[in-house]
């Protein structure tokens, strides 16, 4: 179903990569491919068949690319329910892999692969990473973890497939992995942006030197991050800081990457489809404005996807990127809606509270929030490390610091809340996805 | 003419100071002096300790937040008016106290007082030129150690 993709070069010179291609054209690819798969899934999921037939919807209903709004949306509890093969739509000699989310809220989501969506996966990696401006010849260390969860191997094949060397590191040893970016003159990194942050305080404690690595950039994901983050460890490190977007329920890291031009990220529109829908009334939102990102699996055979409901927010940048490529962009995705906590009646989501702690000037990222629930009142405390640079001798001189920040919190989120400094490396560092909240909120 | 000090954040939990102090005797640094600033929140803790380098090396590498700053020493005479004397020098030359603390030397009838100063140059000439005995570091561990 999809192109062949045996010279990696045709996959990302301009005159050939699919993330040129003319509009029209991909769109009728995106139809074409949209009917296909509906087919599949309609035919090999027994789930998506039953509420395609509630709802009197059929394959052949699929006339316009519109049409997808006639389809079920799938949600992260229907691939619970189905734990852990019910949403394959292959025999199982067809399925080459598996990948697991960690299954920290429940029971974990599995998911499959045919040998035809690990060659999608890989040229979707390829691409990303030619977004980021690497190719052949680049040293690219993958701090991803390796094994169930999706971005350590999506990385790797898609590294090797580039034709860069893989450093297959995983995640943590912070001074190994400071120590391997030296030696073995890394260019690239692949790592969640807060491990990054980590391993920044680590190599300053070692050193290290930026300006003496040939690192030139990173590519950050599988969390949410600000663009005050992004500048920071820019700031810090002199390498770019680039935004990887993927879930693991569509394929893993792939499914958009920032470009060098850095205003949002490139989503692989060949081989899936997005929507933005207002998360409360389900409604399409037009282009520019934010809502839900909805994601559909256009080539996937294993286990397609049909209009999954990210939880992400974002909105779609219809106008053209000034790096040529004519698939689209979406913003930054800084919130989730299930991050999402509500504190005196105010939403609050921990990106708010990232910016406003990057903003001040003395910028201080190693933070976390604490929320309580104190005589039926839900409280809300952000911990912030003090560092040197922001420690003077003066009791009137931390105070001012602790107000700095204060304020700007409140500025951002419209109530003021607790905040407190704490002692260097009390907050945990996480060698993966950064745990920002700690809800001690009893369900009484 | 201005004096090391070692200045670090502590946050307010129990047995943090305790940690701190363990740190420094095991690596056999003798405090001279220490002085506790604490407020609802945090504690700042200043002290004069025989090596003020390797003890900001010590206390940093068990993740305190340390940094050296200076202060003003200066010798009065363990009686009554020693401290005013030196206020009144200071008002005149229109500089305030940051902060302060002071100490006796166990040798001698003198005691030593410890000043932040908003201008702290300034300070020191005022000082110097009225007759004060101000002490650099090797002048204070001179008195301390006798």
């Amino acid at each position: 179903m999809h192109a062949q993709w045996n010279d990696r070069e045709s996959l990302v010179h301009p005159s050939s990569a699919p993330d040129y291609i003319r509009e029209e054209q991909l769109r009728s690819l995106q139809l074409q491919r949209l009917r296909a798969i509906t087919r599949h899934a309609y035919e090999n999921q027994a789930l998506f068949r039953e509420r395609m037939d509630e709802t009197g919807v059929s394959p052949d209903d699929i006339q316009t690319l519109e049409d997808i709004r006639k389809l079920p949306f799938t949600q992260k509890t229907d691939l619970r329910d189905t734990y852990p093969y019910g949403l394959f739509a292959v025999p199982m000699n067809e399925v080459v892999r598996l990948h697991a989310s960690s299954g920290t809220t429940g029971k974990p989501i599995v998911v499959a692969y045919t040998n035809e969506d690990i060659e999608v996966w890989k040229e979707v990696m390829v691409r990303s990473f030619a977004c980021a401006g690497l190719h052949s010849g680049d040293i690219i260390q993958n701090a991803y973890g390796y094994g169930l969860f999706t971005g350590g191997l999506g990385a790797h094949y898609g590294a090797e497939a580039l034709g860069a060397t893989v450093i297959p590191i995983s995640g943590g040893n912070s001074e190994r992995q400071i120590m391997v970016m030296r030696d073995f003159g890394t260019t690239a990194i692949c790592a969640t942006p807060s491990y990054f942050l980590h391993l920044i305080e680590y190599a300053e404690k070692m050193g290290i030197k930026w300006e003496d690595l040939p690192l030139r950039a990173g590519i950050f994901g599988a969390e949410p991050w600000t663009d005050e983050m992004r500048k920071y460890i820019e700031e810090k490190t002199g390498i770019k800081a680039l935004d990887i977007y993927g879930l693991s329920e569509i394929i893993g890291p792939g499914v958009g990457m920032a470009c060098e031009q850095q205003e949002g990220l490139h989503i692989f529109e060949d081989h899936f489809m997005i929507e933005i829908v207002d998360p409360v009334t389900d409604e399409a939102m037009p282009d520019g404005e934010e809502g839900e990102l909805i994601i559909t699996t256009l080539s996937k055979k294993a286990m397609p996807v049909m209009r999954y409901r990210t939880h992400d927010i974002t909105s779609i940048i219809a106008e053209k990127c000034g790096c040529g490529r004519t698939i689209r962009r979406i913003n930054r995705i800084a919130r989730r809606s299930d991050d999402m906590f509500i504190i005196r009646g105010v939403n609050v989501f921990p990106s708010q509270v990232e910016a406003a702690l990057l903003k001040v000037e003395e910028t201080l990222p190693h933070y976390q929030i604490v929320l309580t629930r104190d005589g039926g009142m839900d409280q809300m405390e952000v911990q912030v490390e003090v560092t040197a640079n922001v420690f003077t001798d003066t009791v009137r001189g931390v105070e001012a610091v602790h107000k700095q920040l204060s304020d700007a919190i409140a500025h951002i989120l419209g109530i003021r809340v607790k905040l407190k400094l704490v002692e260097p490396n009390t907050i945990e560092r996480s060698m993966g996805k950064a745990k920002r909240v700690i809800d001690n909120r009893q369900n009484d | 003419m201005k004096l090391k000090q070692l200045s670090v954040f502590l946050e307010n939990k129990p047995g943090r100071l305790r940690e701190l102090c363990a740190l420094l005797a095991d690596n056999n640094i003798n405090m001279i002096t220490i002085s506790l600033a604490d407020t609802e929140q945090f504690g700042i803790l200043r002290l004069i300790v025989s090596d003020c380098e390797a003890a900001k090396n010590i206390l940093e590498e068990k993740g305190f937040v340390a940094k050296i700053t200076e202060v003003i020493a200066v010798e009065v005479n363990d009686e009554p008016g020693g401290l005013r004397d030196v206020l009144q020098v200071e008002e005149a030359a229109g500089i305030s106290v940051e902060y302060m603390y002071a100490f006796t030397i166990k040798s001698g009838e003198n005691a030593v007082l410890l000043f932040r100063f908003d201008d702290m140059d300034k300070a020191v000439d005022a000082l110097q030129s009225t007759g004060f005995k101000v002490l650099d570091s090797v002048a204070l561990f001179q008195r301390t150690d006798g």
